[in-house]
């Protein structure tokens, strides 16, 4: 479990060591690309937004906060036999080390359910990405016309 | 690979129209077609009444999906109004008509906001679970009512559009995820008769 973290940065403390009980360790924290919001109809309930993750230690994403809508989830979608299947992933999104996750159309997905700005081309979402060891991140994700990558 | 995703598509609506030329397969296909679509009473984002008579004497273009969807149902509107975009005064000759499989969410007002977003030809149609249930019955559309968990819930839903003649007769879905310029070109032969 030691390569979870990157070496401690407490003040006199020897990186490497691996102990039982570590003091308070800080992760790397995780790299956000390509983020996007999908522009959505006016009068959606949802919209939303996908970007790419890499962890440099396994992590997973837990969470995802905004102020611009009531709340945000982690989502997958799937599409079998031509029925379209969306679920929330309640256990959060696992983040292989070193290894980038796509979130993007067709798969998973944050959804931003309730607006409360317009998700119009040229607006902007701010979210923050909680992560199980890394630190939270906080972004601001352009909104594009569907179909703009 | 397309030509197999639309064969299965069609097959899992039990029709899959092969071979035009083969007599069998015509007289399978009119058999089949007799299947999809039927009777149902709905009313649209004005608080119309709307039967499947009101769909007679124009094709029709029929999808179904509701607004809470973040993906599948906005892409088929937009590429949807691209197409009606695309065909011209055409498009003036087709019914294009998307039916919520949420009608708890999905009332006439909602409707009629989400879709102001899109080409003013697309009528939405809801109605009572039960009339929006036998509508997707009629049309042999999957859909089930999943709750999420924190009180929301989501719908699964068969995604395609299906195609039918003025007749009422089916003719053969648009898979989603096809090619646009497929789907237009499906529209076009569709309402070449």
């Amino acid at each position: 479990m030691k390569t979870l973290f990157l070496p401690i940065l407490a003040i006199g403390a020897l990186a490497g060591a691996a102990q039982a009980a570590p003091p308070v360790r800080v992760a790397a924290k995780v790299a956000v690309e390509g983020a996007w919001c999908r522009a959505a109809p006016k009068g959606a309930p949802a919209g939303g937004c996908y970007l790419t993750l890499t962890a440099v230690a396994a992590d997973q994403l837990v969470s995802v906060e905004t102020p611009a809508a009531a709340r945000a989830e982690i989502h997958t979608m799937s599409m079998d036999g031509g029925v379209m299947r969306m679920r929330k992933l309640s256990e959060g999104l696992a983040l292989p080390a070193g290894q980038a996750v796509a979130l993007k159309p067709g798969a998973e997905h944050l959804m931003v359910i309730g607006p409360k700005i317009d998700l119009v081309a040229g607006a902007s979402v701010p979210l923050t990405l909680r992560f199980k060891f890394a630190p939270p991140v906080a972004i601001n994700v352009p909104v594009k016309a569907v179909g703009g990558k | 690979m397309r030509s197999l995703r639309k064969f299965v598509l069609a097959a899992l609506i039990s029709a899959a129209p092969l071979a035009a030329c083969d007599r069998t397969a015509e007289h399978a296909k009119a058999n089949a077609s007799a299947k999809v679509g039927g009777p149902f009473q709905l009313v649209d984002q004005n608080g119309r009444a709307v039967t499947e008579k009101d769909l007679l004497g124009k094709p029709t273009a029929i999808f179904f999906g509701f607004t809470f969807c973040p993906e599948v149902c906005p892409t088929t509107l937009t590429e949807m109004t691209g197409w009606l975009r695309d065909l011209g005064p055409d498009a003036d000759k087709l019914n294009v008509v998307f039916v919520s499989v949420d009608p708890e969410r999905d009332t006439p007002e909602q409707l009629k906001l989400y879709l102001s977003n899109f080409d003013h030809r697309i009528r939405g149609l809801t109605g009572t679970t039960a009339q929006t249930d036998a509508a997707a019955k009629a049309y042999r559309v999957y859909h089930r009512k999943v709750p999420i968990e924190g009180g929301e819930y989501t719908v699964d839903h068969s995604s395609a559009v299906y195609l039918f003649d003025a007749k009422g007769q089916f003719v053969e879905p648009i898979g989603y995820g096809s090619p646009p310029e497929r789907g237009l070109a499906q529209l076009k032969a569709l309402l070449k008769g």
